[in-house]
């Protein structure tokens, strides 16, 4: 496994000293926790429901944008280059290779340039930024929209190499293919990273005191942050044409493709906004846990528990569970430290039978 | 014998290699062997079933850890401790096929992955097992008083156990029950309407697949004599996965060539990579989960299938042996009543697909049920044949009413069906195909399959088959790939497979649709037998020479109701049915 | 007169069975052309196949311009629509959704006259404005078939491809769409309606093509083939009858 190495690091992001007393103090602390962390798994857990809905793949390689955004930051703040900007610039040509040979073989030339354009002279451009700027000394907005710059087209380009070809296997198909990218992404990332885990500077230093409870900055930016997203996720599918187009393929698929929204356009579209959401929360946490280059694929399946919750459907369900799920990883790390994963990943238990008993028959597989 | 070569070349460097190998190909081969059980159970699950699973190696360590804890703590046999390991392996993967196997697809593998993380985490922190340094001391095997204590001796055991589990496996696959297996990929639906009982099949092959990688486990502990979590995580089992995979999944060998070439291209890569990288990393890793996109995307069928080429030509069989008939039921008499619907609604979401639908159909005669597209006749099938029930009303078959009933219940009753989109499987061969549909003239289990004890009633049921092809025309196809066939015969086919089940009532979905003139002369001919022999007919039918040349009775639908009734001539000249058909606009 | 769409020698299989054999079909810039035919004869695959939703052989000329890899967008941004069998709608989106969703191609190509492309489908489908704000799966069905030609409309097609329109339709239903479509024709857009209701599509059209068994059996002048004895034995067979009588 690849997380054995580490089997006994928490990945709970700031666990309080387990003392066995419970008191309010103690019980605050962990729901403050429990929030923050499952603030998180709402976030994955929306972009997985949301991947799900529009490709019908299962992605596992969410939790890899976590490390991927929050390791390429604190690169940038420890002066290195990071390794994910080669990975950009060479998937960035081997889509451009395909794209163009299939352009040239079907006649369509008056493609080339825009192919061109988003993969490789962006990329091109990013990378030169990287390489020039001195990215660490940047204010931390600017580092951070660096940050994504890098990760973020990483999301469509995947989805182009490995999905699209495969655009109509069945689900279990793509399931495969998507563990096959995260165990390649895992690899790459302890290529590019090493096995140190790394943390980032705050967002800010401060932190308040709100009766017994002290609460910091960062956890004030994650809740903050994530209900903006969640906020801005919910304009973007609500009043953008492109967002609804994106429901639009979730829903009818064949409906879709006659109003000349394409599939391919559509997937490219919801893994664009799944490695963005995924970066972004990586940055967010990086402050305040240490990250490794695969903390992402926990943090990733954790979100996935919600998502099943919400039987890859519901948006605000998933949601939903995802907090439940950050709190109960929360307080059981307190009463039951060891056996903290096998609690989580124990819940899904429960869940798959209720949804089982409710089931009404045996879904006929078309 | 040319077609057997390369096998017997095969066991004869099995048998041969560990004497002149030295121990490091040794040790590699009995990792091999014990990967490929686990493959194997895989193909059956993955390949044969398609279902997935990503935890397989957290059964193998179910296997392991019950022989190493027993064997060390409470000093018993390491035979109780397979036992142990069986029982507890077959609870496991019991309670969990139960809770996810009913769910669509995906739930399985998903529930897979948090269950192996699950377990990982377990193994590595309850005290009794030793936690993350594991259990060591685990004793030497002992077979009829023979101790297995190096790799060479071991490597026996392993190869016999994967050789017999090979055999026990292309041996299930080749009975009634493997046919069963089979046909859950072409849906449930389907299977269920011949009698198969999909959920318990799926169940059965999640099991053995289960037992088979607790098995690995057993052996993998007597082996290495200790034990600790590392082995049995999620990575391990989606390696597992790949195995199969790459090998050829939907192939018992491909388990065989999948784990082989995985584990030594693994040995190779971690060997290799460093060295050409110059530091230390996960480079397999990387190169593992390329491969298998572009295995997926490239040869989705894995490895197996190219050497398969590369082999002797198999000889085909060329004739199904003669064996005693199957019983068959008694016959109703003739003009009794076999089917009636009564007032029979059906409902989707508030839009009304049936309404007040009534007819019956007699033992000897054919009834057709015509109307315009979307009036509502495959609903009405649907409804008969326990695929999707009424919404009120009751169907009473043989005066027992049915509705309610699963439609494999109801065709244990003596009712049979074929679909208006065919649905056979492409890739078996005809005779396999028609021989589904007797599924529940049969009854012997998984058991007696893996052992071959079952062949006298196969026998039977493959003579069976092939006297129903020969009735239906198609004996000289019975060999061929079903998917070969051009579409009219695939429906003649799908009356076969119905026939098989001996029914006193066929329903058929558009069974003329893609015939050519003398087929569906022929086809006529055929149903105007089986009326005579006292089987009722219900038809659902567009060619309307073919209806009216055949049918007794005429029922006409439009907007999910009966407009029209009666004999052929008095309904083609009914204005309503010219009115349905035509349309109009004033 | 040019043609919009101009198929020639288009063949489908599904697997090795050949569904369609070698159709030649012409429609010319506004004019209605049917293809009608029974149940299975091979309608509904014509129109997937020119739509580029199923692989084909033949050769396909829309607008002038032979398609050679056929993609739905494409053929979509050039002024092709299909309002199909199914009608395909977002079910969990209101009408409103719909139909802008129905814009989609022309509001990637930077057309931003979406509302008042709006207003002239809500003056012919009135029905829809009232129902704008509610969820397309809970309309009636003859108020899902005027969302799905309403959707297609807002693309401002130069062909629109119906697919049995009547379908499931009461009979007053049917009569309300049909006037609409022999309306639609006074815009200027050409349509193909494919349909199984043959002598309301014989009605409205100027020209028809008769599918049987995969291949065109008969073609005319509509109101010829309206009388045409042999287009009621395609349907009743009654030819089939008179033989064996």
């Amino acid at each position: 496994m690849t997380y054995n190495h580490r089997a006994r690091r928490a990945l709970y992001f700031c666990a309080p000293e387990p003392t066995k007393t419970m008191d309010l103090q103690i019980a605050l602390l962990l729901g403050q926790d429990g929030i923050v962390n499952g603030a998180i798994y709402a976030l994955l857990a929306l972009a997985l429901v949301l991947v799900f809905a529009v490709t019908r793949v299962i992605f596992i390689p969410q939790g890899e944008f976590v490390a991927y955004g929050a390791l390429t930051l604190a690169a940038f703040q420890a002066g290195k280059v990071p390794g994910t900007i080669w990975l950009l610039l060479g998937a960035g040509v081997l889509v451009a290779l395909i794209d163009a040979t299939i352009a040239v073989r079907g006649g369509g030339l008056r493609r080339l340039p825009r192919i061109a354009l988003v993969n490789l002279v962006l990329p091109g451009i990013i990378a030169g930024l990287v390489f020039w700027l001195e990215p660490g000394k940047l204010p931390m907005l600017a580092q951070i929209i660096l940050a994504l710059a890098v990760v973020v087209p990483l999301g469509p380009m995947i989805y182009r190499l490995a999905f699209q070809p495969l655009a109509e296997a069945t689900v279990l198909v793509l399931l495969i293919v998507s563990v096959a990218v995260h165990l390649a992404l895992v690899g790459l990332g302890l290529l590019f990273f090493g096995a140190e885990g790394s943390r980032t500077t705050a967002f800010s230093e401060a932190s308040f005191q709100l009766g017994t409870l002290t609460v910091n900055g960062q956890t004030l930016w994650v809740l903050g942050a994530s209900a903006v997203l969640i906020v801005a996720l919910a304009l973007f599918f609500g009043r953008t044409l492109y967002g609804k187009a994106l429901r639009a393929t979730a829903i009818n698929r064949v409906g879709a493709r006659l109003m000349g929204i394409s599939t391919t356009m559509a997937g490219k579209l919801s893994f664009t906004l799944a490695a963005l959401i995924g970066a972004f929360s990586g940055i967010l946490i990086a402050p305040i846990t240490t990250i490794y280059y695969d903390t992402g694929f926990l943090i990733g399946l954790k979100g996935f528990v919600g998502a099943i919750i919400a039987g890859l459907v519901s948006y605000p369900l998933a949601a939903a569970g995802a907090i439940l799920v950050g709190l109960l990883e929360s307080f059981s790390s307190f009463w039951a430290s060891a056996y903290k994963e096998v609690i989580v990943f124990t819940l899904i238990i429960p869940v798959l039978v209720w949804r089982s008993l409710t089931a009404h028959h045996v879904e006929e597989e078309e | 014998m040319k077609a057997r070569l390369p096998l017997l070349v095969f066991l004869a460097a099995l048998t041969f290699g560990p004497a002149i190998l030295p121990e490091f190909y040794v040790t590699l081969l009995n990792y091999i062997g014990l990967y490929a059980i686990v493959a194997l159970g895989l193909v059956l699950l993955t390949g044969v079933g398609g279902l997935t699973s990503f935890g397989q190696a957290a059964f193998v360590g179910l296997g392991a850890y019950a022989t190493s804890f027993l064997t060390t703590a409470h000093a018993v046999s390491p035979w109780l401790g397979l036992l142990a390991g069986l029982g507890v392996t077959a609870v496991v993967s019991l309670f969990l096929g139960f809770i996810t196997l009913r769910l669509s697809g995906h739930y399985l593998p998903l529930g897979t992955i948090a269950w192996g993380i699950s377990l990982y985490f377990l193994f590595g922190n309850v005290e009794f097992l030793g936690g993350h340094t594991g259990i060591t001391g685990v004793p030497i095997l002992e077979v009829f008083g023979w101790k297995l204590d190096t790799g060479r001796e071991f490597y026996y055991l392993i190869w016999l156990v994967l050789l017999g589990a090979v055999a026990a496996t292309q041996n299930l696959l080749d009975s009634r029950e493997g046919r069963a297996i089979r046909a859950l990929k072409g849906g449930s639906l389907m299977a269920e309407s011949m009698g198969v009982d999909t959920a318990r099949t799926k169940i059965v092959i999640f099991l053995i697949a289960a037992l088979y990688a607790s098995i690995s486990g057993w052996l993998y502990a007597h082996l290495q004599r200790f034990v600790n979590p590392t082995p049995f995580g999620l990575q391990i089992g989606i390696e597992y996965l790949f195995m199969a995979v790459v090998g050829g999944a939907a192939h018992v060998w491909g388990a065989l060539v999948g784990a082989g070439l995985i584990t030594i291209l693994k040995q190779w890569l971690q060997d290799w990579l460093p060295k050409i990288f110059g530091q230390s990393g996960n480079f397999e890793v990387i190169f593992f989960g390329l491969m298998l996109v572009i295995v997926l995307q490239r040869a989705r069928e894995g490895i197996w299938p190219w050497v398969v080429r590369l082999m002797p030509a198999q000889a085909r069989d060329q004739a199904v042996a003669a064996a005693e008939p199957l019983p068959r039921r008694d016959m109703a008499q003739p003009g009794s009543l076999l089917l009636e619907v009564k007032d029979a609604c059906k409902e989707f979401g508030g839009l009304v697909a049936n309404n007040n639908m009534n007819l019956t159909v007699q033992a000897g005669e054919v009834m057709a049920l015509i109307g315009p597209n979307g009036a509502g006749k495959s609903t009405m099938f649907n409804c008969i044949s326990g695929v999707d029930p009424v919404t009120s009303g009751e169907v009473r078959f043989l005066g027992e009413r049915i509705d309610g009933l699963a439609s494999r219940e109801i065709a244990r009753r003596g009712m049979s069906r074929t679909f208006q989109h065919v649905r056979l499987l492409p890739t078996m061969n005809v005779l396999e195909n028609v021989a589904i549909g007797a599924h529940l003239r049969g009854d012997k289990g998984v058991m007696s399959a893996a052992l071959r004890l079952e062949r006298a009633e196969e026998a039977r049921l493959l003579a069976e088959s092939a006297r129903q092809l020969e009735r239906v025309g198609l004996a000289g196809h019975m060999f061929d790939e079903a998917g070969s066939l051009p579409l009219g015969q695939q429906r003649i086919l799908e009356i076969a497979r119905a026939l098989c089940s001996d029914p006193c009532l066929l329903l058929l979905d558009e069974p003329a649709a893609g015939l050519r003139y003398m087929e569906k002369q022929a086809l006529a001919e055929l149903l105007r037998k089986l009326r005579a022999e006292g089987m009722g007919i219900l038809l659902v039918e567009h060619d309307m020479d073919f209806v009216m040349g055949l049918a007794d009775r005429v029922v006409v639908m439009e907007f999910g109701e009966k407009i029209s009734e009666g004999l052929p001539e008095e309904v083609q000249n009914d204005p309503v049915v010219l009115e349905a058909y035509l349309g109009g606009v004033e | 007169m040019s043609n919009i769409l101009d198929i020639r020698d288009l063949c489908v299989s599904y697997g090795k069975v050949e569904a369609l054999h070698h159709i030649n079909l012409k429609v010319a810039a506004g004019r209605i052309v049917t293809v009608i035919g029974p149940n299975g004869a091979g309608k509904t695959t014509m129109l997937s196949a020119v739509m580029g939703l199923l692989p084909s052989k033949g050769e396909i000329e829309f607008m002038g311009e032979v398609q050679r890899a056929i993609e739905v967008e494409h053929l979509v941004a050039m002024g092709m629509t299909l309002v199909p069998e199914k009608r395909e709608l977002f079910g969990e989106m209101s009408v409103e959704d719909n139909l802008l969703l129905g814009a989609f191609q022309r509001y990637r190509s930077g057309e931003r006259d979406q509302a008042q492309t709006m207003e002239e489908v809500f003056r012919t489908f009135p029905r829809l404005r009232e129902r704008r704000v509610q969820l397309a799966g809970t309309l009636s069905g003859g108020e899902r078939q005027m969302l799905a030609v309403g959707r297609a409309l807002m693309a401002r097609p130069r062909l629109l491809m119906l697919d049995e329109p009547s379908l499931g339709l009461a009979p007053l239903i049917v009569r309300e769409i049909f006037h609409i479509i022999a309306d639609l024709k006074k815009t200027g857009v050409a349509i193909l309606l494919v349909e199984q209701n043959a002598r309301a599509a014989l009605q409205i059209a100027d020209y028809g093509y008769v599918l049987e068994t995969g291949s065109i059996a008969l073609e005319g002048d509509s109101r010829q083939l309206a009388d045409d004895p042999r287009v009621v034995e395609t349907y009743l067979g009654l030819g089939g009858r008179q033989k064996t009588a």
